[in-house]
Parts: C-alpha cells; structure tokens; sequence
C-alpha cells in the first residue's frame, strides 16, 4: 500500500511539475474556476451578510410580542392594556427602574438612496426610555441622544450611510414636519442600524395612533425562562398575541431574502460551474493528450493504471482547488464588508447590511472548485489509465 | 522465482499470433512465432518497417498480449497476468530502451534514473545509491543533475539505459536504440550494451533495422511475413 501510494506521489510531483510547460490552457482552466467561487462566495456572502444582520445583537433571552398572527411588526398592532400585560407576565427581568419590557412603534418613511436616488421604504421606530436598557448595544457614535417630546431622531448607521437626507444635523419630513437628526447610533450591526429611532409619544401623536404600539420587546431573566413566559402569555385570556425570540422572529423574516438570493446565486454559480467542468475537461485532455507518451513510459517501467488515474485526478482537482483558492480570496478583498441596503420582502421596508464572506462560504467556495476539479479531471484520467501502452509509446 | 529453466532459456515464445485491427482489415502481423532466448544472450531483431519487430518485443516486454500463442519470460506465463500484476511484474524484471529515449522532461538525469526504483522496497538512501551505480555505469555520474534539454542524443540515451538497468532486471528489452543518433554515439550505446550482457549478465534482446548494429549481438533473427528466420529475405 505504501509502495501505492509512493507510485501515486510520484506520478502527481511528475505531473505537477509539468504544468508550467502547459501554462496558458492551466491558467485559463484555473481563471475559470477562480471565476466561478468568486462569484459562488459573492453571491451567497449577501445572503449571508442579510441573515448576519437581521439576527446581530440578539441573545437568546431577548424576545419579541406582536400580535396573534403578525408575520412582521408592521401588521401588529397592541394597545396600552397589551403592552401592560406583556410587562407584568413573570419571567421579564426586571432592574431598579422596573421591566426589561419596551412597547414600541412601527413606521416607514419614504427617502432616497444615496446611490440611485429611487425613493425606499426606510423603517422608523418610536420608542420609549425602556428600549434603551432592553438593548443596552445600542450605543450614539455621532452627536446625541433625541430629547424626549422633541422633534429629534437619530438615525442607524447603515442607514445613514445609505438613505439621502440622512446626515447628522439635517432634517428630514415625518408626517409633513421637519425633524433633526441629532445622532447617529450602532447596534453591533444588528438590524436597528437600519433604522430610524424616535420617541414613541411624539410620533403617536403625529400620526394619530392614539395609544398603540406595534411590537413589545422585552429581556427575560434567562433563556430558559422564554416557554414558561411564552405559555403564560397564550394561556391569558386579555391578550392574544404572538411570543417569539428575537433572533428567530428576524431569522424567519430573512428566510425569503436569503433563500431568493442563496438560490439565484446557487443557480449563476451551477451555470458557470458547468462552463468550468468544461474548461478543466479540456485542459487534462490537453494535459494528458500532450504527454501521452510520458504516461506510457510511466507504465511501461512498471506504474499501475490507478495511481497513474489518480495522479491525473490529483492534478486537476490541485489546481482546480489553487484557482478556487484564488477566487475566494479575491472575493474576499471585494465583497467582504461591502455595504448595501436591500428591502426585506417579508416586512416591506429597507435592511442595511454588508456582505459577508465568512470562514464557511470560503470553505464552501474551495469545495465546489474540488467538486470541478474531480469531474473535469475524471475522464482524461480515465483515459490517461486506459492507454494502451504500446501504441502510445509511439506517439509524437 | 527462477531466472530461466533448466536449459537456461529466458524468454519462450511459442505460436504467438497478434492481429490489429484497421478499419474492416484483420492485420497480422506476427503469424505463430516461435523464440527462445537463453540467459545473458545478445540478440538482435531485424526486418523491414511494419514487420512486427516492435510488437514481437513488446509480447516479450509484457506491454502487449498475444491473440493466440504463448510467452514465457523468467518462469512466468506472462500473457496469462492480469494487467495489475503485469504492471509490477515488468517493474521487477524488464527493463526498456526506447529510440527517442522516452526520458521525462520535467526530472533532471538522477530523478528519471530513479523512477522505477520507486517501485521497489528500498529506502531512499538505497535508491540514491542505485542510482548513482547506474549512472557510473553508463559513464554519466557528473551529468546527474542535467535536465534531458540539455544533454545530446546520446547522453539522453545514455540515462535512458541508466533507467533501465536501475532496478537490475534480468532482461533489457532496445527498441531501436541507436536509431536517432549519429554512428558515434550509436556505437557508444551499442558498447554500453555489450558490456552489460558481457560483464554484467544482462539478456538484451534489441530491435534495429541497422546491419551495423546486429553485428553486435551474439544472434541475429529476421521477422519476415510475421515469422522469424535466421536469414534475411532474399
């Protein structure tokens, strides 16, 4: 078996190190491959970018109310009785100014994009002084909290960076009055960067929504504590309403986004991928048509057909692998951290987010580019075995 | 396993047809040849182009089966091996020289000598010194870091008798091997052949269409119709 495996090294370090004789068809073969995982790696870094936002800054003990049936806030609706409710249900940690628990209200603003200047659907949140120790990463980068009562938003940094009118110390229209932006805020990238916070009172009023919120979100004393307060909530008879954790609220309300991006890339990436099997095909075709004789000498002198079969295999799925390598980090260098606003189809209003190349999609890259390798690289192999030898000694 | 049988006869062939296909043409090209070939034996191979020399070498070297007959090379019923066992069996016991050397570009003189060594059991200590033995051998020890580009005709031949001697195999199997060089360096190669059947008990069996060359072996068969005679054709 070690004598095997010496045949099968042996062979492949022999091939190998012919490739520079066959530069042009194996850079091309290799651009190929590079091409394909970078745009395989692009694409689902969005998909993964968007996921990575809508479920950032959420531990497992925070949660989110709405009511009974409301897929996203913005077809919930709670009165001041249900939010009271929520708050007093044990199980909410509660601290010396009271309940984790903040009642909070969902609007869209219509603004520009930066970079198109096409009107989007910009989510704006009222809130109360609760939501800012229910979400203690919240923290002002740029000028100042809004003053209660006030006019006054501050704005998410994805937001800011994406939306027109959206700069620190301009104004913008809500409900035909202007208002300032005072600060700019980040929330470890989490889905709140996309938005736009104000207080709840004041655009109650505005807005003519007497007393009602969209959504509650509160903090439990601990994860373990959410069925308990989950079944509590079910069982009252005063409310009727819809108790999720954070994170899997956002995870649901990213499922279409994600799976629309992760199969459209999916799909571009299987279409060039076949081109690349194509490409590898005619390369080892090349590779082995160009040192037929070579090969036959290899098995003339005693080497087996399968080490001879997995040596060609070896090459192609090498420099399949090299060029996949090449393309995850070049998209890497060009996507990762790329920032980009898409709308959430499942809540109507714009996400923030950046791409994400992560660990697992480069792993994920260099494996569909082994996966090229192997296939364009199996049946010139198969044929660099089948040589009959004889013959192929001859060969010029 | 033995060398030869009793009578000390290396390679038997007895009968052997080979046919090849061209389009709807049955082409034979060796018509129930019979050979034997004792230990340490010289023999040249002689006959116009097409006339089965290199496919009658080829039976014997295990790179081609008969469609009918047999061939018996130290012991072993060689047309009866499976191909995964010819392949090791040629390793031990074969070694080859090609006209056009049929060196590999990419490995410098040592790296192609060492080739079929890495074949066998022995350690790479044991393998650099074959290697140099066989390098010594054939007068090339301070050419061993050459690439095949940079060597003449007959030096590349030269490495390519090296490799074929490296594993020490009974037998050494020319396919015309002075047939892309010059008279010179032929018969330097022709030398080298004679040495290592004279002094270092070699069985060369050497296909040539070069009088001048088979003035060398201790024998001379012609292949004519697909049959072996002592005499050329008239």
């Amino acid at each position: 078996m070690f004598r095997w495996i010496q045949q099968v090294f042996a062979v492949t370090v022999y091939s190998v190190r012919s490739v520079p004789q066959r530069f042009g068809s194996v850079a091309a073969a290799m651009f190929g491959v590079a091409g394909v995982v970078a745009v395989l790696v692009g694409v689902l870094s969005i998909a993964a970018g968007f996921r990575a936002t809508m479920t950032a800054g959420s531990d497992e003990a925070a949660v989110i109310v709405v009511r009974s049936g409301a897929t996203s806030e913005l077809v919930s609706g709670l009165g001041r009785g249900d939010v009271n409710v929520v708050s007093e249900t044990a199980g909410v940690l509660r601290d010396a100014e009271g309940e984790l628990s903040s009642p909070e209200l969902s609007l869209i603003l219509n603004l520009p994009r930066r970079s198109t200047d096409n009107d989007s659907n910009v989510p704006m949140r009222g809130v109360e002084e609760e939501a800012f120790r229910v979400r203690d990463h919240l923290t002002i980068v740029q000028g100042r909290m809004f003053e209660w009562g006030r006019a006054e938003v501050i704005v998410g940094l994805g937001a800011a960076d994406q939306f027109a009118g959206l700069d620190l110390g301009g104004t913008l229209e809500v409900a035909g009055q202007p208002w300032d932006v005072v600060g700019i805020f980040e929330a470890d990238g989490g889905l709140e960067e996309s938005e736009i916070w104000s207080d709840a009172r004041l655009l109650q009023a505005v807005y003519r929504r007497g007393d009602s919120f969209q959504s509650v979100y509160a903090k439990l004393e601990s994860p373990a504590t959410f069925t308990s307060f989950r079944d509590e909530l079910d069982g009252d008879p005063r409310v009727s309403v819809t108790v999720a954790r954070r994170a899997d609220f956002y995870a649901g309300q990213s499922t279409l986004v994600t799976g629309l991006v992760t199969g459209i890339g999916g799909l571009i990436a299987a279409l060039m991928g076949l081109g690349a099997v194509f490409g590898a095909l005619n390369t080892m075709y090349t590779s082995v048509s160009s040192r037929t004789r070579e090969i036959a000498t290899l098995r003339a002198l005693g080497f087996g057909a399968g080490p001879v079969l997995l040596a060609v295999l070896a090459e192609a799925v090498l420099l399949a692998i090299v060029g996949g390598s090449a393309g995850a980090f070049v998209a890497w260098l060009a996507f990762d951290g790329y920032k980009a606003a898409t709308m959430n189809l499942q809540s109507f209003s714009q996400v923030a987010f950046a791409f994400d190349v992560t660990p697992t999609l480069l792993v994920q890259g260099v494996m569909y580019a082994t996966a090229i390798g192997f296939v364009g690289g199996f049946f010139p192999a198969l044929r660099a075995a089948r040589l009959p030898i004889a013959t192929a000694l001859r060969d010029v | 396993m033995s060398e030869s049988n009793g009578d000390g006869i290396l390679v038997s062939v007895q009968g052997a047809r080979r046919e090849f296909s061209r389009g709807n043409e049955r082409i034979r090209v060796l018509d129930g040849v019979d050979l034997e070939v004792r230990s340490g034996e010289f023999l040249s191979l002689m006959g116009p182009s097409g006339s089965g020399k290199s496919t009658l070498l080829n039976l014997i070297g295990g790179l081609d089966r008969p469609n009918s007959g047999t061939v018996e090379v130290a012991g072993d019923r060689i047309d009866k091996l499976p191909d995964r066992k010819l392949a090791g069996w040629r390793a031990r016991h074969v070694g080859f020289v090609f006209q056009f050397y049929n060196l590999l570009p990419v490995l410098n003189a040592a790296r192609n000598v060492e080739l079929p060594l890495l074949l066998t059991p022995l350690s790479k200590a044991q393998r650099k010194q074959q290697v140099e033995t066989a390098l010594s051998i054939v007068g090339l020890t301070d050419r061993a870091r050459h690439y095949p580009k940079t060597l003449s005709g007959g030096e590349q031949q030269r490495v390519g008798i090296a490799r074929a001697i490296a594993t020490d195999p009974t037998l050494l199997l020319c396919d015309e091997p002075t047939g892309d060089l010059d008279r010179k360096a032929g018969d330097e190669i022709l030398d080298l052949l004679d040495a290592l059947c004279r002094d270092h008990g070699k069985t060369v069996i050497m296909v040539t269409h070069d009088p001048h060359a088979s003035e060398r072996a201790d024998r001379v068969l012609h292949l004519l119709d697909g049959l072996l005679a002592t005499e050329p054709a008239a």
